[in-house]
Formats: C-alpha cells, structure tokens, sequence
C-alpha cells in the first residue's frame, strides 16, 4: 500500500472519513516525509510541525464534529500570504523575521475547512521569478531534476506538491506563478479569476494581476481547495460578490459540446516543438473525448509581456515602498540618520531582482513617462482583454502550453533577464485580462514534464476545471511520480 | 510701487465619520500612542484597503453644498512619497481630472459685500500618522490618527481671495459650511480643521505670477490673518528691494508673529501618482445623489438672509446667530414662540452666549431650553420678575435646567409690586438718610440714583423698579409725610 504522503486529498478524505486513519496519522507521515526530503528539494522556509501536529490531534479529539471539508488534509501555504503568529518572509532578507498578526483571509478559510498547517513554502523573492532561483534564501529544486529549477515564483509549492510533501499547496499567480511552476513540476495548479479569491493578507507584488490559487497532483484537488478558498471578502474591495458554484459537481468525465480553441499565437516561434507536440496531441485527446476544436486569434499576444513589464513593476514600485525599516522587518544596523537608515535598509534587504523592477516601475510612473508607459500599457492590455472577449464569442475554453519550454537548468537564465521573463509568455495574457487557467500535465519531454494551459471566461472555473479533469481521467500522467535524489537508487 | 496678492486656500477637514478610512479602527483618535490601529491603518503588508461609505457620503454632501460638479465614477490615486508617518509610503489620494467634486464655489459676505470664491476641487484622503521628536534626538511614531478621513478643499486658480480679510472670511464661511453639514467639527485649535494658504503677489499691472508661498501652522482664524498679512507685507519689501520670491513653504510662528522657512521648494516632488489598484472606481446613482442633494440643510447665508427678513434682526445679529447651527435652532425654536425675536437675540447672544463661553460649554449640552427662555421672558412682561432680576435667573437656570417660575418661587424672586410694602421701604430709606434728602431737595438730583439703590438693596433687588421711582419722586418732591 502507498505511504500516506503519497495520497492526494481527496484519497485522504476517504479514509478519514471512514476513520481508517487518523489527522494525526496522516500529518505525522507528511512530516516525516518533509523532514526526509526537503533538505534535498528544499521547498519550505518554514515548516511547522508543532502546529500541524497539536491542530491534527484536536481534530481526531473532536471526531464527527469536525467535518471541515479539508478535515486532516495538510495543506502548505506559499511564503507571502499572512499566517498569524508564524514567520511571512516572501523569501525577502527584508521580511526574514516578521511574524503576521493577523490571518490572510484565505488562511481563515482553511483554519474554518479543518485543515492541517504544514509550513510556508519558497518563492521568487516577493514573487517575483519565473525559478524561484530569487529566493533570498536559497533556491528550490525541481524534484524530477534537482539540477533544474521547479519554475516560479510558487516554485516551493509546486515543488512540495510534486514531491509528495504535501498534497496541496497554495500558490499566487501574477504572470504565471502558479501555472507555470506546477507545469515544470508535473502537478496541477490553478489560476482563479481576479476577484474570485480574497487578496486579503497576501503580501502584494502587483495588486491588479495577484490572484491566489491551489496547487495539487490532480485536478479534484485542486477543485477541492478552490472550493474552500473561493468566495466574495468585504476586506478586499476588488473580490467580487458572486455565488460559488460547487466545483466537484462540474467534474464530468467527457468533453461533449466543449469548444476548444486554439489560439495561433501561442504555438509560433518561440514554443520549443516537442512541448508543442505534446500539446497538440493533448488536444487530440480531447476532441477524442467528444470535443470540438477551431483555431483562434489572440491578434495582441506580442506585446502582453511588454505590457506586463510596465503595469507589473509600476505597482510594485508603489507596493513595496512601505519596507522602509521603520515599522517592521530588516533595518540595517548602519548608525545613521532616518532617511539613510531608510535607503541603506532598502538596499540591503532587497535582492536584484526585486531592486530592478522598483526602477522599472519607478521611472514607468514618473512624470513625463507616465502617459507614454503606464497609461499605454493600460490600454493595451485593454486590447488583450478585447481580444479574449472576442474568441469566447467562438469558443468556451483556449488550450495553449503552460510553458514554451520544459524546467531549465540553474542559472541558465539568471544572466539575462529578458530570456527570464519570456518564461511567462503563455501565461502573462491571462493574467492581464483577468481569466482563470490552469495547467495539468501532459506528457514529458527529455523525462521532464510538460504543461497544458486550459484558459476559461471570467469566473467559468467550473469548464476549465471540467475539461482539464475529462483530460485527466483519460491519460495516465499524473500517475508519474519523480525519484528524487537516494529514492533512484532505493 | 502698488501690488496686488494672491491667495490661493487648501483646507483640509477631518470628517466625522465612526471610522477611519479604510478600516474599522475609529476615527476618534488619541489614547495611548499606537493603541488605535490595526493592520490596515498601520499598512502591513497583506492589508487591503475598504472604503468608509459615510466618509464618500460626507464629501459628496460638501461638494454639492459647495456647488460642485459630481465626478461619477470618482477614482482613488496613489501619492507615493516616503515619510515615516506614511505608513505605506504612499497616500490614497484623489488626483486629476476625477475627485468627488469639482468646480464649484462659496459665497459669503466680506464686510456687507457678496464674495464668491470659486472651488477647484473637494477631494477625500486618509490622515497620516503624527511624527514626535524626543529627546536624544530620537523620533517616535504615533498611528493612532493614520487612515482618519480626510476631506481636501482647493480653491481654483487664478486666486479670486486677495486679502488677508477675504481670506479669513472664507475659512470661517467654510468651517460654518462644514458644521452645517455635520461634516466635520471645525476646531481648528485641535487640528481636525487645517489651513494652509499659498501666497503669491504682484507688482500691478504684471501679467506674469511670481512663485508662490505656502504657509503652515496656523491655528486660528486670527493666526490666518496675521499669517497672510505677514507673508504679504514680507513679499511687498522683497519685490520693492528689487528681490526675488522663491518658491517655498513657510512657518507661521504664532507668539513671534513671523514666518520662517521651513523648506524649499525648487524641485517640485514627483509623486508618481496612478490609479489606486486595491479599489475600485466609485460610480453614483443619480437617485442617490439626489436624495443627498435634498437632505442638505439651509446653509448658513440662507439661513443669515432669512434671520433679517423674517425676525427683523439686525445684520450684526444674524451672522453671530447662525455661525453655529445648534445656536441659531436654540434661536428659532424660542423665537417661534415669543413675540419679540430681538429681545431673544440679545438674551441669546447677551447673557447664554456669555456663560456658554465662561463655562466652556456648548449650546448643544445647556439645561436652559428655548421654550424656558420663553418662560421667563414671559415672566418679565408680567412684571414678575424685573429685567435685572432675570439675569440671576437665567443664570440659576443655566446651572440647574430648572424652569425659571420654580427659580423664582425657590429664591423668593417675585418683584414686589405692592404699592403699600414698597411706600414703607422708601419711607424708611428716606428716614434713615435724612442728609442726603436735604442734599437732594437742595438740588443735588443724582442722588435719586443713591435712593433707588438702597431701597433696592433693602428689597433684595425684588421692589420692582418703575415703582420705586415713582413713589421716590413723590415722597421727595411732597413737603407732607412728616419729614
């Protein structure tokens, strides 16, 4: 029989529900699976089996009363979303002791499902990396290849996911840090719709594209967790007041009547062929399972990752001023006046990356540049959402690759941060026009995997989450686990 | 050399709303330093901002009482500056071509003389926090005011204020204006009503207008004054010396009564604004800005017009009657129900007024009400109490609340009108000054004064007054009676 960290939620809730195992059971095997491999993946920052353990031990006290719909199920949570009492870092030396007091709404939302807390897993420096190799402590390994990196920025969940360390995870999504990670890694992760999950206590990178999701090994738990994380928050005034349908009831095994589309920009130049031919025969699959497909036009693709380099960076510039060393976090320990203890604190607690797009974002916003910079990209990107709008008047779903490469190798990019940022290409425009995507396996290339994108309308979760898991049930890949380091030889 | 001046006016009003902002923390401030805060206000990172429905309310009521256009969608911006108050190092401001309201006007009288002052822009932002410097060169922060509401009032460009007169009677139509709509408290003493003017002046006849002065820390509507008087008289002898005026922002220090330099402002700071990305843009529902639009009171020169028409008080009266809308309803209510508004005007702004002030007490908490003012008004007309009697009355109602007939009966106040118990009194008086009655028929008349006082004194202020006079004058003008 499999380890328990080896069960998805989903298996888990089965057999806690028929109190074959118990909470305490299933986190303890999580731990020690963490313990075991994490020094050699190194997905988490902060793992907390103290936590986890007490909170499993008074769910199996509380018994039949506790019917949270994540009762026992641990779940890890992405280092920038606030977690009361426990370290939120953002994998920034600016943050590296700063303990929240206060619960991000979508913490609030497992704490009410009974869920198990596991720790907080590395990113991208305030999420900002597509390899999670801008993690101001130290990079994450891709378990399939630990010379390669697990994508990023939520490299450390998608990482802790597909090492079976965890379950689920969450991540958050701004060009692509979900998808694009869970793609690298061979698991499922779901970008919801901006508005659909609470902002609230999820450390801000760039306000209007940030948008938090789960990260799972299949498609039902990832349906599973949105279904807890969903919902309106009158504590973030751009969550949007809608009802949540029921997420496991739109997982029907079959495509008939889907729409698919397949837009032409997104298998051009640029898309390595074997990822493209994976993807292309993804699709064959899914017509096979009753679905239509017709090609499709996204005419403003070419310029979203200009546009995101503008607006991105131009709101992160304003988000994280406030690290000034005055109120919390790092403060250089330099004996000078306010306003230098300020500027050194900055220069000292923010990594390169971090430093480059407060600059680009700084000099977007400036006067005199404003209008050529911000304000364009904002009408572009109005012109990608148009672009969208238009091809739901054809189709239900666009299919796309996650990822125009497979995961890359450690500093293979690092040099040059343009080659960096063509990472996000697929997935940057969803972003930008506010839609819900998500990634799942779909072959592999060179051993490594590959990810298709199944981008839906505005608050459609349900036909992406349909389709991704009609495509799911009908393939064997998410059945494929690495060996990670000794377990190739053992 | 002749110069004309410049005064442009940016008045920021705190609201008074429950609370802050943003977030539910109250708007209420002060306590121990920092006790009033949460993570929003302080803007620890995750936070999220929530707009105050009541605080959009309120702007929108002194924007179409200051007959202003009404933007719709209305958008909130981001002022990005570091400062350690700041927070989040940035303000959510409003900016551009969208606040709330835009231009309008006030118009109020400058010595008998209609002025309208057109308004550029009435815009809501948050407070920030208050920095205190300490000793050892320390500073510490205090958050407990970060996230108060904050409503900006500019007024438009070219200035249509050109003196330190009309620049004062702005502010004090204004803060009238704001207390009317219950928008904001107006103590500027306390710092929830702030001005700060910016000055340029002249040489007459120029087209071109010379860098502008803006002037910080006044207090008082006489700081305001003094200030702009200063700062004009100051540019005048720059400009006369063949000087310059540089742009800068100056400090009204109100004991020396000078203004001093607090910075320069020879780069104009860039804030890089754009549009808030943690809210939305605010659209209003024509129904419901008419509903607003309908639920404003009459405002204070309506109000002041209606006094002289319709109760024939003098001009003087009507202005110190209707600065406070709480005064001016104690006013009417009483005036409703009296004969003579004028008389109630000089009890109001005489005696109530006085004590409000000696007390430190405002109308809105006094025991005496309009219809026991009436009341004892009544009392006088009966001849019940005199005039002067009164004034002790009111003051007895003033502390107790009590109804002026009981104060009376209580003090045994009732004038003394019996013609048999006063003719006694003045009798013994005359009796008991044998001196002065010969002084007095000798010639001396102002000793009738003398007389009336000691029967007076002898009847406890009670023997009422036209009376004692009279039987004075016959006792002392009749050769009979024994003396």
């Amino acid at each position: 029989m499999a380890e328990l960290y080896e069960l998805t939620a989903c298996e888990l809730m089965e057999l806690l529900s028929r109190g074959e195992v118990s909470c305490r059971e299933v986190a303890e095997s999580v731990f020690s699976r963490i313990e075991k491999i994490d020094p050699v993946v190194k997905s988490f920052v902060t793992v907390t089996p103290e936590l986890g353990l007490e909170k499993a031990a008074e769910l199996d006290a509380e018994g039949a009363k506790g019917n949270g719909l994540l009762r026992g199920i641990p779940v890890a949570v992405k280092d920038n979303m606030c977690t009361r009492g426990v370290k939120t870092t953002c994998s920034s030396k600016i943050l590296y002791n700063w303990i929240p007091p206060y619960n991000a709404t979508v913490v609030e939302k497992l704490c009410r499902a009974s869920y198990t807390p596991v720790g907080k897993t590395n990113m991208d420096e305030f999420a900002m990396g597509s390899s999670t190799e801008n993690s101001g402590f130290f990079p994450t390994r891709n378990p399939w290849d630990l010379g390669r990196v697990p994508g990023g920025s939520s490299g450390g969940s998608a990482a802790a996911v597909a090492a079976c360390e965890v379950p689920i995870a969450l991540g958050s999504d701004t060009g692509g840090s979900i998808r694009q990670p869970a793609s690298f890694c061979g698991v499922v992760g779901l970008k919801p719709t901006y508005g659909r999950v609470s902002r609230y206590g999820l450390v801000a990178f760039a306000s209007s594209l940030d948008q938090i999701g789960p990260i799972a090994r299949t498609v039902s738990d990832c349906a599973l967790a949105l279904q807890v994380i969903a919902g309106h928050d009158p504590r973030d005034a751009t969550s949007v007041p809608l009802p949540v349908p029921n997420y496991l009831d739109a997982l029907v095994p079959d495509l008939k009547g889907i729409r698919l589309g397949k837009p032409v920009e997104y298998f051009g130049e640029g898309i390595d062929p074997q990822v493209r031919e994976c993807v292309e025969r993804a699709i064959e699959v899914m017509v096979g399972l009753g679905a239509e497909c017709e090609e499709v036009s996204l005419p403003h693709t070419e310029y979203a990752l200009p546009v995101y380099y503008i607006i991105a960076p131009s709101e992160c510039s304003s988000n994280l001023a406030r690290y000034d060393g005055v109120k919390y976090g790092f403060r250089t320990e330099d004996d000078v006046d306010m306003i230098t203890m300020m500027e050194r604190t900055r220069d000292q607690g923010f990594g390169a990356e971090v430093k480059r797009r407060i600059m680009l974002g700084t000099y977007a916003l400036s006067a005199g540049y404003y209008d050529a910079y911000y304000l364009k990209a904002q009408k572009v990107r109005t012109l990608i959402k148009r672009d969208f709008d238009r091809a739901w008047e054809k189709v239900d779903v666009l299919v796309t690759p996650t990822s125009p490469t497979v995961a890359f190798e450690f500093g293979a990019r690092t040099a040059d941060p343009l080659q960096m940022y063509a990472a996000d290409v697929c997935t940057i425009p969803v972003n930008l026009a506010g839609l819900p995507g998500i990634s799942v396996p779909c072959g592999f290339v060179d051993g490594l995997p590959v990810g298709l994108q199944i981008i839906g309308k505005a608050f459609d979760e349900e036909t992406i989450l349909r389709v991704a898991y009609a495509y799911e049930q009908n393939t064997d890949w998410h059945t494929y686990r690495p060996k990670i380091g000794s377990e190739e030889g053992g | 050399m002749e110069f004309e001046a410049f005064i442009g006016m940016e008045v920021h009003a705190e609201l008074l709303t429950e609370s802050k902002m943003f977030c539910g923390c109250s708007a209420r401030f002060g306590g121990p330093p920092n006790s009033n805060v949460c993570p929003v206000c302080l803007g620890l990172p995750g936070s999220l901002p929530v707009p105050n429905r009541k605080a959009v309310e309120y702007v929108v009521r002194t924007a179409l009482a200051l007959n202003c256009e009404i933007s719709s969608p209305t958008i909130f911006y981001r002022k990005n500056y570091y400062y350690p108050d700041l927070p989040k190092n940035y303000q959510i401001s409003q900016y551009g071509d969208d606040p709330i309201g835009k231009n309008g006007y006030l118009e109020f009288l400058v010595n008998g003389e209609l002025k309208r002052v057109r308004i550029r822009r009435v815009h809501l932002e948050e407070d920030t926090g208050k920095l205190f410097h300490v000793a050892g060169d320390l500073s510490q922060i205090d958050y407990n005011r970060s996230g108060v509401p904050l409503m900006e009032i500019v007024t438009d460009f070219p200035p249509d204020i050109h003196t330190a007169e009309e620049a004062r009677e702005y502010l004090v139509a204004l803060r009238t204006l704001l207390v009317y709509l219950g928008v904001c408290d107006g103590k500027m003493e306390e710092g929830s009503l702030r001005c700060e003017p910016n000055i340029s002046i002249r040489i007459k006849g120029e087209e071109k207008f010379n860098p502008k002065v803006e002037l910080k820390n006044l207090n008082s509507f006489r700081a305001v004054y003094r200030g702009i008087e200063y700062e004009l008289k100051r540019q005048a002898e720059v400009l006369s010396k063949g000087g310059k005026i540089v742009q800068e922002t100056r400090r009204w220090d109100d004991a020396r009564g000078e203004t001093f330099v607090m910075r320069s402002k020879e780069f104009e700071q860039d804030y890089r604004y754009f549009p808030e990305p943690d809210l939305v843009p605010l659209t209003f529902e024509p129904a419901w800005l008419d509903a607003v639009r309908e639920s404003l009171p009459e405002l204070p020169l309506a109000k002041r017009n209606r006094y002289q028409q319709q109760y024939g008080l003098p001009a003087y009266d009507a202005e110190v009657l209707t600065e406070d809308p709480w005064m001016a309803r104690f006013f009417e209510e009483a005036a409703e129900e009296y004969h003579d508004p004028k008389a109630v005007a000089n009890w109001v702004m005489g005696d109530m007024m006085r004590l409000l002030k000696e007390n430190g007490a405002d109308v809105r908490s006094i025991k005496v009400t309009p219809a026991k003012l009436v009341k004892m008004l009544k009392l006088i007309d009966a001849g019940t109490i005199s005039g002067k009697i009164a004034k002790q009355v009111f003051q007895e109602m003033f502390a107790t609340g009590k109804d002026p007939e009981e104060v009376v009966r209580e003090k045994g106040l009732t004038q003394i009108t019996d013609e048999a118990t006063i003719a006694s009194v003045v009798e013994k008086v005359l009796a008991d000054n044998p001196k002065e009655v010969e002084r007095y028929r000798a010639g001396e008349g102002k000793l009738m004064a003398f007389f009336v006082g000691q029967v007076m004194r002898a009847t406890k202020g009670k023997a009422n007054p036209e009376l004692v006079n009279r039987m004075l004058a016959e006792k002392l003008s009749g050769s009979g009676g024994g003396i």
